[in-house]
C-alpha cells in the first residue's frame, strides 16, 4: 500500500505517456549485521550506488555501503553565527539608537532610557539573549537542514511500490541496489542478493 | 541455549537487559502501537473518564482566566508588599517540571545512557505540556494577553514606540522560555518522525494511513536518511544540553539580580537547576507508574528505569537540601543583617508551616531512597514522587513570599494569601496538563520504537554471540 501523490505521474497516467523506469533491486535480510555484512560484500563487488532501509539506524551500515559522513553540522554552525550575530545587532539596536536614528520608513523612535546606571549597551548584558537566539537558530537549521537533505517531506517514492516496504518501519532490514549504479543489471543485481541469502528480492519501478 | 546463557551469566543480576519479554523487533512495534490504534468507538471507557475529569478541571482553567480577563488581575492575591506571589510560583514550578524531559532526552543522550529510550518520549511531552501550564501565567499576568507580544517581542511597534529593556532579566527570560519551547518541540517531533512512518505503515484505514504520512513527511528509514538523522538528532541533543542548564539559571536571574535579602545569592542558578530536575523526574514518575500500568509496558519500562529515575531523585534531592544549607550559612557568614534576619524568619516567622513543608518533603523523602528496597517498591516511589512534587511547589512558594512579605521598612511588611481565583487556576493548569497528557498516550506512540529498537539489537547480537560460544 502507498501513497500515489506524485503530479507528473499522475498527469502521465492521464495522458498515457507513462513510461515506467527501473528504480533498483531490493532484497531483505534479516537482521541489522546481516544487511551490514551483505552490504559490504556487494560493495565489494564493485557496486557504488546502493542503500538501505532499516527500522532504526544501523550502526556500521554507512561505511559498509559507502555512504558519507552528513555535512549537516557545517550548515548548522554557520546558522547558529547568524543568531549570534543577530542578537548583538538586535539588543545593540534596540538599546542605543535613539530617536530620529531609526529608518524613517519604519515610523518608529527609540526611546534609549538609562535605567539603574547600566550602559545603555554593553556585551556582559547581552550573553543571555544571545545564546538563546543561537541555540533557537542552530535548532531550527538542524531541524529543517536535515529534512532538506533527506529530500523531506516526499509523499511519494518508488520505494512505495516495493511489496515488503511497509516493514521498513517495523522489522525489515532491506539492501537496495539503485538502477543508476553504473555496475547495475537487474538480472545479475537481484541474483547477487539472494545469493547472499536475501528473501524477497524484487525489481522496483516507478 | 541462548535462554541458558542468559540465565547463567552473574552480570545479567546487577545489570538485567532493558528490553524484558519476546526479543523480537515486531514485539515492540506492536505492543507501543496498538493502544493507539484502538478505534475511537471502542477506546476504554475508563479514558473517557479520565478524561472528562481533567477536560472539567482544564475547564476551569478556562473560566478562571476569563474571569481574570474581563474583571482585571486584581482578582488575584498579589499586592503590596508581595507584589510577585502565587502567579510566579506556578510558573517557576511548572518550567522546573519541564527540565526532567530535556534531561533525558539531551544530557543522557550525551552520555549514552541506553535506559532513556524508554522513557525519553513521554518525558518530552511533559516538557512541551509543562512549558504551555508555565506559559499561562506570564502571558495572563500582563491582564491583556493579546497585546502582549509588543510587551514581550521585540515587535515594532507603534504601540509604545519603545522597544523591550534588554538589561533586565524579565526579557532574557522571554528568550529563554520560548527559545526553551520551541526546541523542545522540534526535538520531540524529530525523535517522532520515524515512530509516524511506522503508525502509517501499520495503517489499515486510509483516513489514518494519509494522516500519518503527512505528519511522517514520507519518512522512509532509508540509511541515506538516517545518517542526517542521527546527526541532527546529536546536534540537538548537544544544544539542548546547554539550553535546559541556561533556561532554569536564567528563571533565577529573576530573582538573583534583584537586591531583595534571600533572593539576591550566587548560588541561585545550580540551585534552580538542580531543584527543577528534581521536581521534573518525580513528576515524569508519578505519570509514568500509571500509564505503565494502564498500557502495560512492564518489558519496556523495567524495574531498572525505574530504579535508575530514583537515583537522579535522590542525587538532585540531596543536591537540593545541600543549597538549603549552603544558603543558610552564608546568611549567617554574610554578616549582613537583613539577610540574616531573612532566613530566620523563613524558619520561624509567619511562614515557618511552609518552610517545613519544603524542608521535610524535598530534604527527607529522597533520602528513602538510598535503600534498594524502597527505590525499587512501586508503591513507595508512588507515594514519594508526589510528596516530592508537593515539596517542590512549597520551594518556590516560600522563596517568592517569604522574602517579600517582609519589606526594609516594618510599616510595609505584610501576608500574603491567595484568592480563590489564584487556587482555581492553579487547580485548572493540572487540567491542561494531564488533558494533553491523555490526548497523548491515545493517540501517539509513548515510547520511541526506533530507539528501542536499536538497544534490542545490541541486546540480540550479545545473546547472539554468547550462544555462539
Amino acid at each position: 500500500m502507498h501513497i500515489n501523490f506524485d503530479l507528473q505521474k499522475t498527469l502521465a497516467k492521464l495522458f498515457g505517456s507513462e513510461k515506467t523506469k527501473v528504480y533498483g533491486v531490493v532484497g531483505e535480510f534479516p537482521d541489522a549485521h546481516d544487511l551490514v555484512k551483505a552490504g559490504r560484500t556487494v560493495k565489494e563487488a564493485g557496486y557504488t550506488k546502493l542503500d538501505a532501509m532499516s527500522p532504526f539506524p544501523v550502526h556500521g551500515i554507512d561505511d559498509a555501503i559507502g555512504n558519507p559522513h552528513s555535512n549537516i553540522g557545517w550548515i548548522v554552525i554557520f546558522f547558529s553565527v547568524t543568531g549570534a550575530a543577530l542578537a548583538q545587532l538586535l539588543q545593540w539596536y534596540t538599546g542605543s539608537v535613539g530617536p530620529g536614528k531609526m529608518p524613517w520608513w519604519s515610523g518608529l523612535g527609540s526611546y534609549p532610557l538609562v535605567i539603574g546606571g547600566k550602559p545603555l549597551y554593553d556585551f556582559t548584558f547581552s550573553i543571555p539573549v544571545t545564546f538563546e537566539l543561537t541555540v533557537l537558530l542552530s535548532a531550527f537549521c538542524a531541524v529543517f537542514g536535515m529534512l532538506a537533505l533527506c529530500g523531506l517531506p516526499r509523499l511519494y517514492h518508488p520505494l512505495d511500490t516495493y511489496s515488503q516496504s511497509h516493514r521498513a518501519t517495523d522489522d525489515g532490514f532491506f539492501l537496495i541496489i539503485e538502477a543508476g549504479d553504473p555496475k547495475f543489471d537487474p538480472e545479475a543485481s537481484s541474483q547477487l542478493l539472494r545469493s547472499l541469502g536475501a528473501r524477497n528480492v524484487e525489481v522496483v519501478e516507478g | 541455549m541462548a535462554d541458558l546463557a542468559i540465565k547463567h551469566n552473574p552480570l545479567l543480576e546487577t545489570n538485567p537487559p532493558l528490553v524484558q519479554g519476546p526479543q523480537e523487533y515486531n514485539a515492540v512495534t506492536e505492543v507501543v502501537s496498538s493502544p493507539t490504534e484502538i478505534p475511537l468507538n471502542k477506546t476504554p471507557l475508563r479514558w473517557y473518564i479520565a478524561i472528562g475529569i481533567t477536560g472539567s478541571i482544564l475547564g476551569l482553567m478556562g473560566a478562571m482566566l476569563t474571569y481574570l480577563v474581563a474583571t482585571g488581575i486584581g482578582v488575584w492575591g498579589n499586592n503590596r508588599p508581595v507584589g510577585w506571589a502565587w502567579d510566579i510560583t506556578n510558573f517557576v514550578f511548572w518550567i522546573g517540571i519541564g527540565h526532567a524531559g530535556t534531561l533525558i532526552s539531551a544530557i543522557l543522550f550525551l552520555f549514552r545512557q541506553k535506559w532513556r529510550t524508554s522513557i525519553n518520549r513521554s518525558a518530552e511531552a511533559m516538557t512541551l505540556f509543562a512549558v504551555a501550564c508555565a506559559a499561562i501565567f506570564p502571558l495572563f499576568h500582563t491582564g491583556r494577553p493579546w497585546r502582549a507580544a509588543y510587551w514581550l517581542f521585540p515587535m515594532p511597534n507603534t504601540d509604545l514606540n519603545m522597544w523591550q529593556n534588554f538589561r533586565s532579566p524579565l526579557i532574557w527570560d522571554v528568550f529563554a522560555v520560548s527559545t526553551y519551547g520551541t526546541v523542545s518541540l522540534l526535538f520531540w517531533f524529530v525523535g517522532l518522525v520515524p515512530d509516524l512512518a511506522t503508525l502509517r505503515d501499520r495503517a489499515v484505514d486510509n483516513v489514518r494511513k494519509k494522516i500519518f504520512a503527512v505528519a511522517s513527511l514520507g519518512w522512509r528509514g532509508t540509511a541515506k536518511a538516517w545518517r542526517h538523522y542521527e546527526a541532527a538528532y546529536l546536534i540537538l541533543a548537544g544544544i539542548s544540553t546547554p539550553l535546559v542548564l541556561s533556561v532554569h539559571s536564567i528563571v533565577s536571574f529573576d530573582f538573583a539580580t534583584s537586591v531583595i535579602p534571600g533572593w539576591h545569592t550566587t548560588i541561585f542558578p545550580p540551585y534552580f537547576v538542580a531543584g527543577a530536575v528534581f521536581s521534573g523526574f518525580a513528576m515524569v514518575m508519578t505519570l509514568m507508574l500509571i500509564a505503565r500500568w494502564v498500557m502495560k509496558l512492564e518489558n519496556l519500562i523495567t524495574m531498572k528505569h525505574l530504579e535508575n529515575m530514583n537515583k537522579i531523585i535522590l542525587v538532585t534531592g540531596s543536591i537540593v537540601g545541600y543549597a538549603y544549607a549552603t544558603e543558610f550559612f552564608i546568611a549567617w557568614y554574610s554578616g549582613n543583617a537583613y539577610e540574616r534576619f531573612t532566613f530566620i524568619n523563613r524558619a520561624f516567622g509567619p511562614y515557618a508551616w511552609a518552610y517545613w513543608t519544603m524542608i521535610s518533603c524535598n530534604v527527607i523523602t529522597p533520602q528513602f531512597f538510598w535503600f534498594k528496597k524502597l527505590r525499587t517498591s512501586i508503591p513507595v516511589m508512588f507515594v514519594l514522587s508526589i510528596i516530592v512534587n508537593i515539596g517542590m511547589w512549597f520551594e518556590r512558594f516560600v522563596i517568592i513570599v517569604t522574602s517579600l512579605h517582609r519589606d526594609y521598612l516594618p510599616s510595609s511588611w505584610g501576608y500574603f494569601r491567595p484568592t480563590w481565583v489564584d487556587i482555581c487556576l492553579f487547580i485548572g493548569t493540572f487540567g491542561l496538563f494531564l488533558t494533553l497528557f491523555l490526548l497523548f498516550c491515545r493517540f501517539l506512540p509513548v515510547i520511541a520504537i526506533s530507539e528501542v529498537k536499536g538497544v534490542l539489537a545490541t541486546q540480540r547480537h550479545e545473546a547472539h554471540e554468547e550462544a555462539a560460544h
